[in-house]
């Protein structure tokens, strides 16, 4: 069966400033994702890939070309796409605690207590929140933070994820109980998602695809199926070979550009 | 707030100078027409106190002094959020602010002398007028201030703009801004006094002056000391709400030493 694709990128070109001084940032950039599938998006510093995302994310817009999600071209920000952001402390209300912080998203769709609370509940227990639920985001560890803000992200339901590096900034184990957690998630709501990083092997871990894109400007200059059924775990997927082979592949390919 | 070991310290400066003032005045070393006694000013204070003069000036005062501060308040916040957020406004605007901000709001006393003639109204539109200027200015800078990923965030979950601004603007904003306020509350008392001292005929400045003109020193000084007990009474007010009142924000214990 053909599925039609939840986002459709048709020759997505950006650049900064205009005139002389524009700078092109992404050129050419077209791919599909259909429903449910986990795209990573990897690439060198400067390739780009943040401005993707962002314009996926409708924060900002394209300067040639289009992106449609579910059919309608993307401009403005909607709560169908969440963005998790690399910097979770700063995308967190500092006044606000993990639960209020969860339930900002409720309030912007409209939920009213007492359902809202109960949804916040939920939530924090999903990712494991329960017992931090009363203290403020600086009180917790970067991984704990990272997990308010993808509940928070969970909290408006959306049908798409969008995700910058979300792991960047953890430490080895923390990363990897996280990529388990949020690929068991997205699986299980059916989220689609799109992941960015610079880890080469996160990718792979993590995607059904990955594309690969270089710098200057920005453009895709790989594309793989990375044929590996889930659930994966942290240790066999690894060492598998099509995993080896494409972690292969990919690190010629980023060493060429 | 219970007296710490701070605040009895504090106290014994004060309170070896007024016996020295005392002791001073009865040896005959301090001038009595300029000097009062402590204790002249101490029954000077029982009877205005006494037959309800001081307390009626002390509302005339603060009634101006908040009239004049909740106006400014009100401007100065809406004003600053709405200029913080939209710097091609501020661009337009800010050099009409930079051009008025410099008139001291005394000088505008005449003027409002002309719009609506003594009592409270006027006085109120010039502590208005020199109010407005640092709550305006340190919203602005507080709203430019916000990191622009909680305004992302914001954006991305559609909020709308009123939403936006409660939820996290003012929030965010609100450890800077309320340093702007404890400023601007500062400068209301002072403008206050100093209207009603030229030319209102109303408040604890007119008392001082009436005090001073019918050869009364000691009335002078205890309306002189109680409103430096209600200057230092109004900061330790603020100092306590804006503990209180934005207690979760993070920016308040940053700012802690400026308060």
């Amino acid at each position: 069966m053909i599925q039609a694709p939840v986002i459709e990128v048709r020759t997505v070109g950006m650049s900064f400033g205009n005139g002389t001084g524009a700078r092109a940032v992404l050129t050419d950039i077209s791919f599909d994702v259909v429903e449910g599938a986990f795209l990573c998006i990897v690439g060198p510093s400067g390739c780009g890939k943040t401005t993707l995302l962002r314009l996926l994310a409708g924060l900002l817009r394209t300067t040639t070309g289009v992106i449609r999600c579910h059919g309608e071209p993307v401009t403005v920000p909607s709560r169908d796409r969440a963005i998790i952001f690399q910097d979770y402390s700063k995308a967190l209300l500092p006044w606000r605690t993990v639960a209020n912080n969860v339930a900002l998203a409720l309030e912007a769709c409209g939920v009213e207590e007492p359902e809202r609370g109960a949804q916040v509940s939920a939530l924090l227990r999903t990712m494991g929140l329960t017992r931090a639920a009363d203290q403020y985001p600086s009180q917790l560890s970067g991984g704990m933070q990272q997990r308010v803000q993808i509940a928070r992200c969970l909290a408006q339901r959306p049908r798409i994820l969008l995700m910058d590096e979300p792991f960047g900034a953890l430490d080895a184990i923390t990363r990897q109980g996280l990529q388990d957690e949020v690929t068991r998630l997205a699986l299980e709501l059916g989220t689609t998602v799109v992941f960015i990083t610079h880890d080469l092997e996160e990718a792979i871990y993590l995607g059904d695809h990955v594309i690969v894109l270089a710098a200057n400007p920005g453009r895709i200059v790989e594309r793989i199926e990375v044929g590996i059924a889930r659930p994966r775990s942290q240790l066999a997927t690894r060492e598998d070979p099509r995993f080896l082979a494409h972690r292969h592949r990919l690190f010629d390919m980023l060493q060429d550009h | 707030m219970r007296p710490s070991r701070r605040t009895l310290r504090g106290l014994v400066i004060p309170i070896v100078l007024f016996i020295a003032w005392e002791a001073g005045s009865r040896a005959g070393i301090l001038p009595m027409d300029t000097m009062s006694r402590p204790s002249d000013i101490a029954s000077a204070a029982h009877t205005g106190f006494a037959d309800g003069s001081i307390l009626l000036a002390t509302w005339e005062t603060c009634e101006a002094a908040f009239t004049g501060f909740a106006i400014a308040a009100v401007i100065g916040l809406l004003a600053g959020i709405v200029l913080g957020l939209t710097p091609r406004l501020e661009r337009i605007v800010g050099p009409t602010v930079d051009a008025l901000r410099p008139i001291p709001a005394v000088a505008l006393i005449p003027l409002a002398l002309m719009l609506f003639g003594f009592g409270l109204r006027m006085e109120a539109s010039v502590i208005a007028f020199a109010c407005v200027w640092p709550i305006l200015i340190v919203t602005i800078a507080a709203v430019r201030g916000i990191e622009p990923r909680l305004l992302e965030v914001a954006r991305a979950l559609e909020m709308s703009f009123f939403a936006r601004v409660l939820k996290i603007i003012v929030p965010a904003a609100l450890g800077r801004i309320v340093v702007g306020l404890r400023l601007a509350l500062g400068i209301a008392l002072i403008v206050a006094v100093t209207v009603e001292i030229v030319l209102n005929p109303r408040g604890l400045g007119h008392g001082m002056m009436g005090a001073q003109q019918s050869l009364r020193p000691e009335l002078m000084y205890a309306q002189l000391l109680w409103l430096a007990l209600i200057g230092w009474l109004l900061n330790r007010l603020t100092l306590f709400l804006a503990a209180h009142w934005a207690g979760g924000a993070i920016d308040v214990d940053r700012a802690g030493p400026a308060l």
